[in-house]
């Protein structure tokens, strides 16, 4: 079996599975936000139950339109947190808060074997940790909520394998944007990827966080990576419970083995509209651009924040541009502030906000105005994701999003540093 | 609910934020999503829409994010249900869990047009294209999807299960 086999079989009380089977799963964590929490509560009260399942394994997080940006906005926040609160849920406050992808790993919240299951499409982001995760709708969690129970149909697994080493300003976004280029955004549907490879091996937590993340953008159900050193070093100090790691087997059954060489790979640049426009970004050309967004569930980490820095340090960016840049979470910002990443960035002309999943689903804090371009290390570039329907959405990684951001035009890393 | 109307057709990879913008996210109110639905892809969709017609996509429709309002809105917007030659995994689920059904069908998509008239018969999953006259066989659901389906949706599927354990 392969990795989602396994775990999938482990949480549903069989001893194996097989792509195609219906079966009913056990869920260790469920998962919603500010604005997919009130439909999943809204269903949750015509099922006629009393009390969730187990409120130590339901989390609510405020972060699509929080802090609450009008009054519908607090409306909902307000529904989901005298929610969380009455059934005694996991809940974060503004204050301790962070985009949930993000706080949920940080916090020790999701371990390796984890079923998770959450109402957001980019829960993929926990395969990162060696978990089968994976977005469902609100009604969806909301029998989760009622049961600890959701059916899932086993999906068959793409293997992807990154041989040799990455250029320096190639990381997992990049591998990313390349495999749903190479793939299509249908390219992995209905199916589990799994990533492996020497440049996998040595891809640090965040870059993987970022892989699985984007998952969905393929299509993919889950996105997993098996547990190594780098992951227990990451768990080391937040797990506060047993977790079980999980391994495909030799002769697991793979629906595509896609291989890739990573040292060819230059850093990736989505086009508008879709994430699988992608070219390198020697083969961009002069495009100038009106913002630079660097956060989200995507690339909104401090490793993420790190490489923006390296740019960025004793630079200006350009007066001609916005560069808004949003730490994942509360921890991210404060380890930010420690190494002096904030500084950093205000000194160069940029704003810092408060975790927000704000702009990248054109919520606010950043709204494109008709026939703006940005570049953004979000992770989609639907046609008026970010604002108007006229406006553009570039997607990259942290450095090249910073080094445009200082040439007011999409530019490599490899023109400033 | 007869599932016989005019024909809406759209290409692949119609995503959600095309179906209903993040920007009402803020709404979740079945009538007032239905409002805004298609709004950014078809302005006209919601001023021409009347209960009964058919969306028609190509492939992997509903991509994109997890948004159950997306099929919420479609479903209240009066469409009776939707074709197309694939669907986005999570959006399959959303409108099987919300009774908006799907129906799975390549040659029906490639022969019917923006405007037709077509009607549906969810017990054979047949589609018929009464501006031409072809028939189509879309792909049956699996049983186990269909007892969702026949149930009315999941929370019904559930409460019969709740019940049933009682």
């Amino acid at each position: 079996m392969t990795l989602a086999e396994k775990i999938l079989a482990a949480h549903s009380g069989k001893d194996s599975v097989s792509p195609g089977e219906f079966i009913n799963v056990k869920a260790d964590l469920v998962l919603s936000n500010d604005i997919t929490a009130p439909i999943a509560i809204k269903e949750f009260n015509r099922l006629g139950v009393e009390t969730v399942f187990d409120p130590s394994k339901i989390v609510m997080v405020p972060d699509h339109f929080c802090p609450n940006k009008d009054i519908q906005s607090a409306e909902q926040a307000k529904m989901m947190r005298d929610f969380a609160r009455k059934h005694k849920l996991i809940y974060f406050e503004v204050g301790e808060m962070g985009i949930e992808h993000v706080l949920l790993p940080e916090k020790g919240l999701v371990l390796p074997g984890d079923t998770v299951v959450g109402a957001d499409s980019h829960t993929c982001t926990y395969g990162a940790l060696g978990a089968f995760a994976t977005g469902m709708g609100s009604t969806d969690i909301a029998i989760a909520m009622a049961t600890g129970e959701i059916w899932m149909k086993v999906p068959p697994t793409i293997k992807f394998v990154f041989h040799g080493k990455p250029g320096k300003w190639v990381g997992g976004k990049d591998f990313i944007l390349y495999i749903i280029g190479d793939i299509g955004v249908d390219g992995a549907l209905y199916s589990a990827m799994e990533f492996h490879g020497e440049a996998i091996d040595a891809l640090p937590m965040d870059g993987r966080f970022t892989m699985s993340n984007m998952a969905i953008e393929a299509g993919g159900k889950a996105g997993l990576f098996h547990v190594d050193a780098t992951t227990r070093k990451y768990l080391k100090g937040r797990a506060k419970r047993k977790y079980t790691e999980y391994f495909s087997d030799p002769d697991a059954a793979y629906a595509r083995v896609i291989e890739y060489d990573a040292a060819k790979i230059e850093p990736q640049v989505a086009f508008p509209h879709l994430p699988s426009n992608t070219r390198p970004i020697s083969q961009v050309g002069n495009i100038p651009i009106d913002q630079v967004v660097i956060g989200s569930c995507t690339n909104g980490r401090i490793d993420d924040l790190r490489l923006a820095a390296r740019i960025l340090k004793g630079k200006k960016v350009d007066k001609r541009l916005r560069t808004i840049i949003i730490p994942g979470s509360q921890r991210v910002y404060l380890d930010a502030m420690k190494e002096g990443l904030i500084k950093s960035f205000i000194e160069a002309g940029a704003v810092v906000s408060t975790p927000t999943c704000g702009p990248c689903l054109g919520g606010y804090m950043g709204i494109l105005a008709a026939g703006e371009k940005c570049v953004s290390t979000t992770n989609r570039n639907f046609v008026g994701r970010m604002g108007h329907v006229k406006s553009e959405i570039y997607l990259a990684n942290p450095a090249v999003a910073a080094a445009s951001a200082i040439l007011g035009r999409i530019a490599s890393p490899e023109e400033i540093a | 609910m007869a599932r016989k109307g005019k024909v809406f057709k759209y290409g692949s990879n119609i995503d959600t934020d095309a179906i209903i913008p993040a920007r009402y996210l803020n709404l979740w109110e079945p009538a007032d999503l239905a409002q805004h639905c298609m709004e950014d892809l078809d302005a006209e969709f919601i001023s021409r829409v009347e209960p009964g017609d058919i969306i028609v996509g190509e492939l992997n429709f509903g991509c994109g994010s997890s948004r159950e309002h997306a099929p919420v809105a479609i479903k209240a917007s009066g469409i009776s249900c939707v074709i197309g030659k694939s669907f986005a995994r999570i959006f399959f689920r959303n409108a099987i869990n919300i009774g908006l059904p799907l129906l799975e069908c390549e040659e029906a998509v490639d022969n019917i047009k923006a405007g037709d008239i077509v009607e549906v018969d969810l017990a054979t999953g047949k589609i018929t294209n009464l501006s031409t006259g072809k028939s189509f066989i879309s792909k049956p659901y699996p049983d186990f999807m269909m007892e969702i389906v026949n149930a009315g949706g999941l929370v019904e599927h559930t409460k019969k299960k709740i019940s049933g354990a009682k």
